[in-house]
Formats: structure tokens, C-alpha cells, sequence
């Protein structure tokens, strides 16, 4: 029992270590692909090749003051940062990013648990992470603000629908809602995306709009809204929200290589188990750099054309994407 | 038959978080603080499922109760900017004493209830939970068993979201032909 308990708390912490990293080097990566993009060196002089530009930055918001607007609502303001960064840690604690492996006499499971219903789960995580957002923009006595919560809360609410369906290919072709057990259920068949090419790509694009990024992020579109539901913060929870964002994009990449992508499987992985976390790493970084250079190359949707698309071309597709696969899998089994 | 003294702790403790979840959503004057009292005793609930070995119907209710219908909530709330509650309604003056009455009423009957049977109530629900609460449990008996009460319910609740496209639609259709009077 003490055994198991330990052995979650470490690997708990090990995973929290791992997101805040990546969130500090994915903040770097993002500046340094947009930068070669565009053709120019971007952050070069904190360190080699500016790699601890995110140190500073980090040092910076510490120090920077933290200004809470007259008339704000004072427990949901400094609540509102908290509430977006905790749904965005959790969810990943049900995938897995590797086979069991022996350490020290002991078999252990690489990603912190592997529910019945890890994919229930993970839906029911991300349709409670938009308070956060809500309440930021609600708690800061801000039109701007309001208007962003109000706006990311409408997105979230449509794009989590067709988000539902289309990772409903996967729990049909493996029969299970455990991510282990999608994962081992692509070892014997192939790669999902090859049999969901319309559901993987449903994923992605709703994925993209529940995180609010380009083309998708409407709540925080500079030109009309300032900063959107964020305008208000400052210092440190200013950068949580940064934080929540960052870590979902990775856990959003994360679910999305497990569901269609194979999860930790490659060549000799059945004979090096540690080789599954590289491979997961890997695929796991192809879709972040994606969302990078899809931001980078789209421009940003109209409101009205975002809910338009939403509702009128992304769900009857999943619906669709939904039917054809339980067709297939009863007539072709 | 005593249940197991961690698992009486920790239902002990969501116990009173739900009941002063409940009291705050009731007590709170503030409409915002109200939802959000709400959706914590929502997520008391489904902690109280996963204790009962029923994982798909906690999940189920965080999604749908604390996810989605919570956040529509807040929605409206916000978009009315109906947050503070006006203390004016003397017509509903007559509900505290009833209000008063059905609680004692309420209260009395459980306690018969729970007192009547015994203290077996716990060990039926938990023998009754064992392999009921699954995903595939639920759909089998949802898609076997109970087929026609479900498509009932889903033909039940199309009409009701075609009859709020056509409430909207005819009102802005008024709209247009007003708009084109007045030019």
C-alpha cells in the first residue's frame, strides 16, 4: 500500500516536473520557429543560443507587481488563474507514455493511472477547465475581459461537442475507454488515423479550438478585446494563464498521439520498454510544433464564422465520421 | 456489517463539503457565487458515484452537470449581468412558513425511512454497485433493455430543440418585417 502510494507521488511529481519545463521551452520554441519563419534570429542573448531566455522571463513576471483592478471580485480573481491551470495538469495523469517496465524489482506503469474510463475522464476534465476563463474575465470588472470569458466559453462549449464524437472512432475500433488499452489495440492492428483519417483530423481542429489558439482564439483577439479575459492580470497570474495554455497544448498533443497515433509504439519497443517514452516524446513534439506553424500561418476566423463552422460543418461531420465506423465495424467487423 | 473505516472517513468529509455547498449555493447573494456553490456539491456527487463503484455515471455527471450545464449557466448569468439579487418579491412571503413545514415533513420521513430499515441500507447499495456501474453495463441495459424509454427520451428531446430553433426563428422573421414597415 505505502509502496503504491509512493510510487504515484513520484511519478506525479515527476510528470508536474516535465509539464512546467515544457511549458518554459515550448514559450522558447515557439518565439525560435516563429523567428526562423519569419526570417529573423529571435531570442539570442540570455545564455547559448538564448536558451534561458524562459529563466528570465520566469524572473521577470516573478518580480513584476501585481495589480488587482478596483471594483474586481477579489476571491475569483485570484482564484480564476488556479482554475485554469489545474484542469490542464490533470488530465495527463491518464496517459500512458510508456509500456510497464522492471525498476528495482518492481513493475511499474509509466503514466500515473490507467482508469476504466480514462477517456470519459479526460472529457469530463476538459469541459470543467473553461472556469477558469469564465470567472478571469467575470472577477476583473472588464468589458474587455467579460466579453473574452464570455467568448471562450461559448467556443469551448461548441468545439467540446464534435471534440466528444470524434474520439469516439477510437473507443469503437478498440472497445475500450482505457488509453492503455487503445494503445495496445493499435500494437495488433495499425495506427487509428489510418482507419479515422476524418475523425484524427476532427480531433485536431477542435482540440486547437478548445485550447483557444490561432486560428481559434477569438477570447483573446488582440485588435478587438485587448487581451480578452486576461487583460487585467499581471506578474506571476498572468503567466499562470500562460501556464494553463501551454501545458494543454501539450496534453491536447499528448491525448491525440495516443488516440491515433500509436501512443509510445515503434520499432523495439517490445524489447526496449524505455524506448517508448522517446517515441512518445517524438510524436508528442511533432504535433506541438503544428500548432506552432499552424499559428503562425493562419490567420484568425471571424466570430461568427467560428460558431458557423462549429456547429454546421464540424459536428455533422463527426456525427457522420461516428456512423460510418459503427456501419464498418458491423458489417466488415 | 461495518463498512471500512478510510472509506467512512472520506465519505464523511464530502458529506459536509456537499451540505455546505448546498447551504452556500442557497445562502450566497450573489448569483455567481451561487452556480459556483452548485458545481462544487456537483463534484461532491460524483465523488459519492465513485464510491459506490459507478465510474461512468460520475463522469457522466461531472460533464454534463459541472461541465456543460453549469458553464451555460454562468453564461446566462453573466450575459444579463443578473449577478446581485433584488430583495423585493412580497408575493413570496407566504413560502417561508410552508417552506418551513415540507423541510420538517422532508426530514421526518427520512428519518423513518433510514431508521425504520435498519442500518443495512449502506451494504445492499454497495452489493447492488459491484459490476452495475460499468460503461458496457450501462449501455447494454440503456440499449437492451430499456431501448424504447431511451428513444423516447432523445425523439422527446429533439422536439424540444426544434422548438426552440423555431421560437427564435419566428421572432427574428418579426423582426425583419417590422424593420421593413418602419422603412
Amino acid at each position: 500500500m505505502i509502496g503504491i502510494a509512493i510510487e504515484a507521488l513520484i511519478k506525479s511529481a515527476l510528470i508536474a516536473f516535465v509539464l512546467l519545463t515544457a511549458f518554459a521551452y515550448l514559450t522558447f520554441a515557439e518565439r525560435k520557429i516563429a523567428a526562423l519563419m519569419q526570417v529573423r534570429k529571435g531570442p539570442n542573448r540570455v545564455g547559448p543560443w538564448g536558451l534561458l531566455q524562459p529563466a528570465a522571463d520566469g524572473i521577470k513576471l516573478i518580480f513584476k507587481e501585481e495589480v488587482m483592478p478596483a471594483g474586481a471580485d477579489k476571491v475569483l480573481f485570484f482564484l480564476a488563474p488556479i482554475l485554469t491551470m489545474i484542469p490542464a495538469i490533470v488530465i495527463v495523469a491518464v496517459i500512458p507514455v510508456g509500456p510497464d517496465v522492471e525498476l528495482f524489482g518492481r513493475t511499474i506503469r509509466l503514466g500515473i493511472s490507467d482508469l476504466n474510463v480514462g477517456l470519459l475522464y479526460i472529457l469530463a476534465i476538459a469541459s470543467v477547465a473553461v472556469y477558469g476563463i469564465v470567472l478571469a474575465g467575470w472577477s476583473s470588472a472588464n468589458k474587455y475581459a467579460l466579453l473574452g470569458g464570455l467568448r471562450a466559453s461559448a467556443q469551448m462549449i461548441s468545439y467540446e461537442i464534435a471534440l466528444g464524437l470524434s474520439i469516439i472512432g477510437p473507443i469503437m475500433l478498440a472497445g475500450t475507454l482505457s488509453l492503455q488499452g487503445i494503445v495496445q489495440a493499435q500494437q495488433s492492428s495499425t495506427w487509428y488515423v489510418i482507419w479515422q483519417p476524418l475523425g484524427a483530423m476532427i480531433f485536431l481542429i477542435a482540440g486547437l479550438a478548445e485550447l483557444n489558439r490561432a486560428p481559434f482564439d477569438m477570447p483573446e483577439a488582440e485588435q478587438e478585446l485587448t487581451a480578452g479575459y486576461f487583460t487585467e492580470y499581471s506578474g506571476m497570474k498572468f503567466s499562470l494563464f500562460f501556464m494553463g495554455e501551454y501545458i494543454k497544448m501539450v496534453a491536447v498533443s499528448a491525448i491525440a498521439t495516443t488516440l491515433f497515433f500509436g501512443g509510445y509504439l515503434g520499432p523495439f519497443v517490445d524489447k526496449l520498454p524505455w524506448l517508448g517514452i522517446l517515441y512518445f516524446a517524438i510524436k508528442t513534439g511533432a504535433f506541438l510544433f503544428l500548432m506552432i506553424w499552424i499559428r503562425l500561418t493562419l490567420p484568425r476566423l471571424r466570430y461568427d464564422q467560428l460558431m458557423a463552422f462549429g456547429w454546421k460543418v464540424l459536428l455533422p461531420l463527426a456525427l457522420f465520421n461516428v456512423v460510418i465506423t459503427a456501419v464498418v465495424i458491423v458489417f466488415v467487423g | 456489517m461495518l463498512p471500512n473505516i478510510p472509506e467512512l472517513v472520506i465519505f464523511l468529509v464530502l458529506a459536509v463539503i456537499a451540505v455546505a455547498a448546498a447551504l452556500g449555493m442557497l445562502a450566497s447573494s450573489n448569483a455567481i457565487y451561487s452556480a459556483l456553490f452548485l458545481v462544487v456539491n456537483f463534484g461532491v456527487v460524483a465523488t459519492f458515484y465513485l464510491l459506490l463503484g459507478a465510474p461512468f455515471i460520475a463522469m457522466a455527471q461531472v460533464t454534463v452537470y459541472a461541465g456543460a450545464i453549469m458553464v451555460l449557466f454562468l453564461f446566462v448569468i453573466m450575459l444579463l449581468g443578473a449577478e446581485k439579487m433584488k430583495q423585493t418579491s412580497h408575493n413570496l412571503l407566504w413560502q417561508k412558513p410552508l417552506s418551513i413545514v415540507l423541510i420538517v415533513l422532508l426530514l421526518s420521513i427520512s428519518f423513518y425511512v433510514v431508521l425504520g430499515q435498519g442500518v443495512s441500507v449502506g451494504s445492499d447499495l454497495m452489493q447492488n454497485a459491484s459490476g452495475y456501474g460499468s460503461p458496457s453495463a450501462i449501455g447494454t441495459l440503456l440499449f437492451q433493455k430499456y431501448l424504447f424509454p431511451f428513444e423516447a427520451t432523445s425523439i422527446l428531446l429533439l422536439a424540444a430543440m426544434v422548438g426552440a430553433v423555431v421560437l427564435t426563428g419566428v421572432r427574428r422573421q418579426r423582426r425583419r418585417i417590422r424593420k421593413s414597415r418602419r422603412l
